[in-house]
């Protein structure tokens, strides 16, 4: 039996709460918050040394539970990986233990995850934002924040001061191919855009 | 005249500790030459000893998992050509092999052979920047003139194949854009014959130099357990002494058909990953050789992929079946099964991964790109301290990051 398979197996047997997850390609394995530290340990015991990945997922608005964050372990000697995901219980203020005592590495994954989807990790040496800046007030790859973004201040106050530029929503609000986020007209924003302003019920300019 | 300064009794004064000493902050980057793009470190100096290292990134955030939720699969190809910047084909594969897990799509092998052929020449355009900035870093200039010049002639290849110099956006679900053109195989032995003594003539440049080897040798040690602990991937990870390598460990792309040795190094310091990357460059060469000699006949995409990539023009403009069908992949994006698939691939500057979950549909509902640079650079904070400023310099030049990969 691959390593993978082996080490899942004896996941199950000493932890109860472990249930199979449903998967396209590599061993994964469901794992009750409570438990998840006990069971990446004994994975990392098991030669699943190398902690590759911490992805956050979010389920949607209102879906229970709402986020998951998803682990990746590689053993870097039988060349196997394997899924470990672990439900946040609490969708107002999602909370899992840290790895980053397993895996130094883990600081940063988590700190993204934090940054991104405002999911805490109790116990982490310095939990902070990591490619926003600090202050910033939303989670952006929580699914009801908005693909434009918001329009929020800059870090700097005497840089907004100065500049009166706070960091503004992109230009693709309502649509990948819209030229501008506000009223103005297409037509006349974009002025290689195909004039479509007349209709049957209007005469096509200038005709 | 000269002016003598003398302080006769400032020794006396320091050991009796009447000097105040305090640690200096010094914010390095985000526009510096060694930060390779825009990293910036916020050191804490005791002297010219680093004492503390937060790296401070994010200045090239630009969202791209929050891009790739909201567009069809086929649409955020371009967009992986800006991950890793200096190898887009060997990114354009990851991805496009990530999405073919989740659609169970197997390309021909020819396409598989023109996909290990681009990847590997795009490790050698990103492994000769990464070498000719490192030389720059460590005060070497003229290893950069001698790399791009080479670098050059990789991407008049490039372009003769893909259209584009730089972002490439070669491959497709389920295959590459377009077949390689007639004679350009041909060019790329002959490149790679012409290009291994004048590799070898680069390496001469450093291998033995005083001042590089001063500069590198002993500096930044990386042990294995922290390679490891710290998620390093590729030739850091291979200059730490850990034989990992995903090309050979779990293949993909019909590497399992080449024959080529991993390089591994055995103090990590930054002169290890140096050579770790000059010999990486020599085994792609053997690889490249050995895919045009094996070149398959064949299709360049595979004919399940029909239903993902979007048919010819030509038959779009004249028959009703290709029409409907380019209107469903561009309005609603290729049909995927739902469900989780994780992928890494062995790129140049580690393992590039994709995790995708996806619900069905055209559209990824979650799309996570594990970046090496990210990871690389995280080990930051612990191998810097203890370092003087300028070794901080030659720390960075060997972990050779990209901050459009580690920023996403």
């Amino acid at each position: 039996m691959p390593a993978a398979a082996d080490a899942i197996a004896a996941l199950k047997a000493s932890w109860p709460g472990v249930t199979d997850r449903a998967t396209l390609d590599h061993p994964a394995v469901n794992v009750p918050p409570a438990d998840l530290l006990p069971v990446l340990g004994a994975l990392k015991a098991a030669g699943f040394d190398m902690l590759t990945d911490v992805a956050g997922v979010d389920w949607a608005v209102g879906a229970s539970p709402r986020f998951t964050v998803v682990y990746h372990l590689l053993s870097t000697a039988a060349h196997e990986y394997v899924r470990v995901a672990a439900d946040c219980a609490d969708v107002a203020l999602p909370e899992l233990p840290s790895a980053a005592a397993l895996w130094p590495g883990a600081d940063w994954h988590e700190r993204e995850a934090f940054d991104m989807y405002g999911i805490r990790f109790t116990g982490h040496p310095d939990l902070r934002r990591i490619l926003m800046w600090d202050g910033y007030p939303y989670f952006p790859l929580r699914k009801d924040f908005p693909l434009a973004g918001i329009e929020t201040e800059l870090p700097d106050a005497e840089v907004t001061a100065e500049t009166k530029v706070g960091a503004i929503a992109a230009p693709m609000m309502g649509g990948p191919f819209v030229a501008s986020a506000g009223e103005i007209n297409l037509t006349d924003a974009e002025p290689r855009a195909k004039d479509e302003s007349w209709t049957e019920k209007r005469p096509k300019p200038g005709a | 005249m000269a002016v003598e300064h003398v302080f006769p009794d400032s020794a006396a004064k320091n050991a009796q500790g009447e000097f105040e000493t305090e640690k200096m902050s010094l914010s390095m980057g985000p526009s510096h030459p060694s930060t390779h793009g825009v990293l910036r470190l916020q050191l804490e100096l005791d002297g010219e000893v680093v004492t503390k290292a937060d790296p401070v990134i994010g200045y090239l955030h630009r969202g791209d998992e929050k891009i790739a939720e909201n567009m069809t699969y086929n649409q955020f190809v371009p967009y992986t050509d800006r991950l890793d910047y200096l190898a887009p084909l060997a990114n354009n594969m990851a991805y496009a092999l990530a999405v073919e897990k989740l659609a169970k799509l197997e390309v021909p092998a020819r396409c598989q052979a023109i996909r290990v052929i681009t990847a590997e020449m795009a490790r050698i355009s990103a492994h000769l920047l990464g070498l000719g900035a490192f030389g720059i870093d460590v005060g070497a200039w003229t290893v950069f003139l001698y790399s791009f010049t080479e670098r050059e002639k990789l991407y008049k290849l490039f372009e003769e194949l893909t259209g584009a110099r730089f972002t490439t956006s070669y491959a497709r679900i389920g295959g590459v854009a377009r077949d390689v053109p007639a004679g350009w195989n041909q060019k790329v032995v002959e490149f790679c014959d012409q290009f291994l003594p004048i590799l070898e003539e680069i390496l001469a440049l450093l291998t033995r130099n005083k001042i590089f080897t001063d500069r590198t040798a002993g500096v930044g040690v990386i042990s294995k357990e922290d390679a490891i602990a710290y998620g390093l991937t590729g030739p850091n990870l291979r200059a730490s002494g850990v034989p990992l390598d995903l090309r050979k460990d779990k293949p993909y792309s019909g590497y399992e058909k080449y024959d080529f040795d991993v390089a591994v190094g055995r103090n990590g310091d930054g002169y290890d990953r140096y050579l770790v990357r000059g010999e990486e460059m020599r085994q792609s060469c053997r690889i490249i050789k050995q895919a045009i000699a094996q070149f398959p006949e064949g299709k360049w995409y595979a004919e399940d992929a029909k239903r993902i990539i979007a048919p010819p023009k030509d038959k779009v403009l004249t028959s009703m079946e290709e029409l409907i069908q380019n209107f469903m992949i561009v309005t609603e994006g290729p049909q995927m099964p739902a469900g989780e698939v994780y992928f890494e691939a062995e790129n140049p500057k580690g393992a590039l991964g994709f995790y995708i979950v996806s619900k069905g549909g055209g559209v990824p509902w979650r799309l996570k790109i594990r970046a090496p640079s990210f990871c690389n650079l995280s080990i930051l904070p612990k191998v810097c301290v203890g370092a003087m400023v300028s070794d901080v310099v030659s720390i960075l030049g060997s972990l050779d990051f990209v901050m459009g990969e580690c920023d996403r």
